[in-house]
């Protein structure tokens, strides 16, 4: 299988592409990312590694624009997003002077996966190493919408989704817990996902909220509040298991 | 045979090409410059001989009920009239229509590139292309091809979901939105009636009529429009065909012929 491994993606033997897989290795050891969409609202968190005492931590943003309706977060390597969060900026501006509307999250979606499959498919290039989670409002219908790309270029729509490090455990931890949420609700879902594999508190994660507004990224102070209420209820939930129930 | 698709490039490449790796930015547009030092003054003279006068009137308006479009059927090259049945309305897609001035195939064939590229962008996107994203595609287009005699002056109407819509679109690469359009060398009199009896709140009727009347009017004055004034009407569930009327016989239906009063009058004479 040695053979295979080249720079160029090319088919092992037995259908594999090892570079996108290895690709997938490497968002798999990026920070966990976790998207939920609620019914007027979609919510990403993102895993922070402490900040190193000297670096100042407004510069490391890991939930951006793409639009004014659309945002993204990605689990991989930061310098390949920092080139496809470009393209598909350019092209969000690009579609709305080619025909006045601004782009669907579906279109935008499919755009970066595109972008992504092309360069599992020419010479002299290395995928991305990167998966993303898109979320948006549609800017006709207002309906919110989440997506998930990955380093081979597909690209699905999802209810709650998460990806980078410990993913797995987090999905399962959403596919337990998930229901049509909204607002405030769907916030804290979205936290307790993410807490289920990072350190419980405010700069550990980053965390940012789509409505029909706008993107909000909620501060420190915020997240610190939703994530004690959360363990408040955690606890309240643990007390009354453990209360042997009174009645006959 | 291979189909030539190369109707569906710009012939000028337009910043932002999505095909390329590198970012589509840095790429500067380039195309073959000509080997002379005046540009302005190159193959002008060649431009001006193709460049017809726009022999024809095409009129379109958006009022209460949805947008009326019109058109006369003359060809004429110079002083001889090459057709009196030329459609000038073409239909795009099931709810959008465009009207022909200037070149006949610049415009035939840029309206069917149109409607490709219109139904391409539903089966992409699932949803079906403004009116306004429509109109912009062409212009785009006509502006990519300015300069090398391309003679295109036409109206985009539709219905979409934002109602109905109207832009005229020419090959100087301007686009315009707006309510009442007429375009052509017949369109000074078409004007003059589409200004005068335009009311917003008119029925498909009224609307149909003024249309036809301007039209009429139009290849009554100018030496280049005539034949058939074919009316459409764009309403929410797509365009329909309203009429197709001779102008000749408009004429005499606007203006019948009055018996006049007879001073003297010729008596048979029987035979003497």
């Amino acid at each position: 299988m040695a053979r295979y491994d080249r720079a160029i993606t090319v088919f092992s033997p037995d259908g594999h592409l090892f570079q996108v897989e290895y690709a997938l290795e490497a968002v798999r050891k990026g920070n966990a990312a976790v998207g939920v969409r609620g019914t007027d609202i979609v919510v990403l968190g993102v895993e922070k590694k402490s900040a190193a005492k000297l670096q100042d931590s407004r510069s490391v943003r890991k939930i951006v624009n793409l639009d004014d309706h659309i945002a993204l977060a990605c689990a991989g390597l930061k310098a390949d997003a920092r080139v496809l969060i470009n393209r598909a900026r350019i092209e969000c501006q690009s579609h709305r002077l080619t025909v006045e509307d601004p782009v669907t999250v579906e279109y935008i979606t499919r755009y970066i996966a595109g972008l992504q499959q092309k360069y599992t498919q020419s010479g002299g290039v290395r995928p991305f190493g990167l998966s993303t989670l898109i979320v948006g409002f549609d800017p006709y219908s207002g309906v919110p919408s989440l997506y998930q790309t990955d380093p081979s270029g597909t690209f699905s729509a999802w209810k709650a989704n998460a990806t980078g490090r410990n993913s797995n455990s987090i999905r399962e931890f959403l596919e337990k817990n998930y229901k049509e949420t909204s607002g405030q609700e769907t916030v804290k879902l979205a936290i307790r996902a993410l807490l289920e594999v990072v350190e419980s508190g405010g700069k550990n994660i980053e965390v940012a909220v789509m409505t029909k507004e706008g993107l909000r990224q909620l501060d420190e102070a915020e997240i610190d509040a939703i994530a004690a209420e959360i363990e408040a209820e955690k606890e309240a939930a643990e007390a009354a298991k453990k209360a042997p129930p009174k009645e006959k | 045979m291979k189909l030539d698709t190369s109707g569906l490039e710009s012939a000028a490449p337009v910043w932002g090409a999505p095909s390329e790796l590198v970012d589509g930015f840095s790429a500067a547009p380039s195309f073959e410059v000509p080997n002379t030092t005046d540009f302005d003054g190159f193959q002008k003279e060649a431009i001006q001989m193709v460049k017809p006068a726009k022999g024809t009137t095409t009129l379109a308006f958006i009022f209460k009920e949805g947008v009326m479009v019109a058109a006369d059927s003359r060809a004429s090259m110079g002083g001889y009239i090459s057709s009196q049945s030329v459609k000038k309305i073409i239909e795009i897609n099931p709810y959008m229509l465009g009207t022909m001035a200037g070149g006949a195939a610049d415009c035939q064939f840029w309206h069917r590139n149109l409607g490709i590229k219109c139904r391409l962008h539903e089966l992409a996107n699932k949803r079906r292309i403004s009116v306004t994203g429509a109109s912009k595609l062409l212009a785009n287009i006509l502006y990519s091809y300015r300069g090398m005699g391309l003679s295109v002056g036409t109206m985009i109407a539709g219905w979409d979901e934002m109602g109905p819509g109207l832009y005229y679109v020419d090959s100087e690469g301007g686009r315009l939105k707006g309510m009442r359009f007429s375009v052509g060398s017949g369109s000074p009199y078409a004007y003059g009636v589409l200004d005068n009896g335009y009311r917003y709140d008119m029925s498909v009727e009224e609307a149909a009529e003024l249309a036809r009347r301007s039209i009429y009017h139009a290849t009554f004055r100018d030496g280049a429009s005539g034949g058939v004034a074919s009316v459409y009407y764009v309403g929410p569930n797509g365009w329909k065909k309203l009429s197709g009327d001779d102008v000749g016989e408009l004429h005499y239906k606007y203006y019948p012929v009055m018996p006049s009063t007879v001073e003297q009058e010729m008596v048979e004479v029987a035979g003497a």
